[in-house]
């Protein structure tokens, strides 16, 4: 039963695929997203479907670094290399992209996607807080309700985007309330898993449809750590299960954190589990950065209450970033971790520096900690195996 | 009881096998084939030792090549062992630098070894044997004279971190008519500049013992301590303190 359902998650993007083709020919418009900036809510009154788009595999480089600088993060590269060698079929059904000024690379990247596609892109202030800065990022929300009307032909109700709200709402709770399931030991599920389930969900055309399998898996593996407690066998070999044989209880919990991971640019967490450690928690973009951020029901404007929402995400491109400090000293609390790996990509400048602050605070905590910098590549696969082999040897 | 530690690098495979009265060592090079290397690294200590096969109690394999040793019965990554390996020599030791083959690493220790940080050069050869082994040979000499032909009288100073552009910039200086024993004093201190700026972005704790096979080079130990400014002890026997440590780790598992 567990089994069937984490498979239904890794499955999860590749069935959409078909889906989504499935509903674009049935007149349903598309609307491909890279990062957890865009208020999806928006997309989804739209009556349209919101859909990550590929970013996160190695493949694409090659071509991207044709148009693009070497030097400069995988996770910009691949986006680009996706869509202009069309390989990501979610792209290829897009009616628009949403993209935001997260970072430098990705904002002029963007200007060069904008030939391929219709690209809208949120100016996202750095600061958060009230006054100017929260007016402009207020006023970036209307316009894009404004082009999502227009480019999707549809109007956006009040009522119909407090209803996504809700939805989405309910969307972030479930995903939640499994993360916090590996706040024991051991953990519900290996970090593998753990990715596979946060990271896929973002593949789905159904959203409600999503937040069922959520709840599903919940209640699988809430009956799992029930009958481990209770002495019965507990090992459930699926994907992502064989890659070592060390059992859940023996190895070293470690919290990631940093920049965004799905599958394809899993190599850290792999790399991790196979040595032994277990990822338990991720303090990144499909893991826990968003988690603890509802919308709230306080303000009479959708917009206004999405915009106090989205303003908060502790993204490295926040100056300053207190609540990413504050989020990981919780789940520091929360989760037990042994340690502490703090993933750059390369040419990441933003997370690159923050490093600084968060190996203060690993040190603070007692925790031992480690940096990496690299890419989607395999090429360091060696020289990152010592380091990460280095840390789980500290951690015991 | 009889233990023995493999420390497989990319240049040498160092050996040691302890019992409780006696340490025998033995070095090799790597070559192609760490598998094969570690196996005659254990036969060479065997037969140094007069034991046999079945009176090692445990083989324990660090280094690049550790996964390839069937007959490890269990691998440890260098920065672990080295940890060891110098605490056993030195108990006051605080910080071990080893600069190997093809890595450079800086370990902060405490008691006993316990390894409370560390840092490694990243993937490209600055500040590693590697580095210096090329310059060598665009020097046209043997890594080992480098130590004793330097001219540290004189200031140069080699800008490119990238091996393959740094030997480019020699082959400049050597047409501009710059001695070959200043150009290798340059090289000392960029290894130096390179090795001292990671130790300090980790923090330097007393003593600082300096292990791996670069030791040897009295030239990088020199501007080592120069960039660094700190006292830095040789550790004694510094080719085989990974291995050592290894040993020690093999003797001290359940």
């Amino acid at each position: 039963m567990l089994t069937e359902l984490l498979e239904d998650f890794w499955a999860i993007r590749e069935k959409n695929v078909i889906k989504i083709k499935e509903l674009k020919e049935q007149g349903r418009k598309v609307v491909g997203i890279y990062c957890t900036f865009c208020p999806n809510e928006l997309v989804i009154a739209a009556g349209a479907i919101p859909v990550g788009l590929c970013g996160t595999r190695d493949e694409p480089i090659a071509a991207a670094e044709e148009t693009l600088p070497r030097n400069l993060c995988p996770l910009i590269k691949s986006s680009y290399g996706f869509a202009v060698t069309d390989t990501c079929p979610f792209f290829f059904f897009s009616d628009l992209i949403v993209g935001e000024t997260t970072c430098d690379g990705k904002k002029k990247m963007f200007e060069i996607m904008g030939e391929l596609k219709p690209v809208h892109v949120m100016q996202l202030p750095n600061l958060k807080g009230d006054g100017l800065y929260f007016q402009l990022w207020v006023d970036e929300i209307r316009r894009l309700r404004a082009r999502l009307e227009r480019e999707l032909c549809a109007g956006i109700s009040d009522e119909a985007l407090w209803e996504a709200i809700d939805l989405v709402n309910r969307e972030t709770r479930a995903v939640k309330e499994i993360c916090d399931l590996n706040r024991q030991d051991p953990p519900a599920l290996n970090g593998l898993e753990l990715l596979a389930v946060v990271w896929s969900k973002g593949f789905s055309a159904d959203r409600s449809g999503v937040v069922d399998m959520l709840v599903r898996l919940k209640e699988a593996l809430v009956e799992r750590q029930f009958q481990a407690a209770a002495g019965k066998s507990c090992c459930c070999p699926g994907p992502g299960r064989e890659a070592t044989s060390v059992p859940q209880w023996s190895r070293p919990r470690v919290l990631l954190t940093g920049c965004p991971v799905g599958l394809g640019s899993e190599k850290v967490v792999r790399l991790v589990e196979e040595k032994g450690g277990a990822v338990v928690a991720m303090e990144n973009c499909t893991g826990y950065k968003t988690l603890e951020l509802e919308t709230g029901r306080e303000h009479d404007d959708p917009i206004v209450a999405l915009a106090h929402k989205y303003i908060r995400i502790p993204c490295s491109c926040m100056s300053p970033n207190q609540y990413r400090l504050e989020l990981l000293e919780r789940m520091i609390a929360d989760f037990n971790p042994c340690a502490v790996v703090d993933l750059t990509w390369q040419a990441c400048h933003t997370y690159n520096i923050e490093a600084y602050a968060v190996e203060r605070l690993a040190a603070e905590k007692g925790l031992p900690y480690l940096h990496l910098e690299t890419d989607y590549s395999a090429s360091d696969r060696e020289a990152l195996k010592v380091r990460i082999e280095a840390l789980l040897e500290m951690a015991r | 009881m009889v233990f023995i530690g493999l420390d497989i690098g990319s240049v040498a495979a160092k050996g040691v096998l302890l019992t409780g009265e006696s340490r025998h060592r033995l070095l090799l090079p790597t070559g192609w084939s760490p598998g094969e290397t570690g196996k005659n690294l254990i036969e060479g200590l065997l037969r140094q030792s007069g034991l046999r096969r079945s009176d090692v109690k445990r083989v324990v394999a660090t280094g690049y090549g550790r996964v390839a040793l069937r007959e490890a019965d269990r691998t440890v990554t260098e920065i672990s062992c080295h940890a060891r390996g110098v605490a056993a020599a030195y108990p006051d030791a605080g910080t071990v630098i080893d600069i190997g083959g093809q890595d450079s690493k800086v370990i902060s220790i405490g008691r006993g070894g316990k390894v409370l940080n560390f840092a490694m050069n990243d993937k490209c050869a600055a500040g590693t044997g590697r580095f210096l082994q090329v310059m060598a040979a665009a020097l046209d000499m043997d890594i080992g004279e480098l130590g004793e032909a330097e001219d540290p009288s004189q200031d140069v100073t080699i800008n490119s971190m990238c091996t393959v552009f740094a030997e480019s910039e020699i082959v400049g200086l050597l047409a501009c008519g710059i001695s070959r024993g200043g150009i290798i004093a340059g090289l000392h201190r960029s290894v130096g500049r390179r090795v001292a700026a990671m130790a300090r972005r980790l923090g330097v704790r007393e003593r600082v013992v300096l292990s791996g096979g670069v030791a040897l080079n009295r030239g990088v130990y020199r501007a080592l301590q120069e960039e660094l400014r700190w006292s830095v002890t040789v550790a004694d026997d510094c080719l085989f303190s990974g291995a050592a440590g290894a040993a020690l780790l093999a003797g001290e598992m359940d």
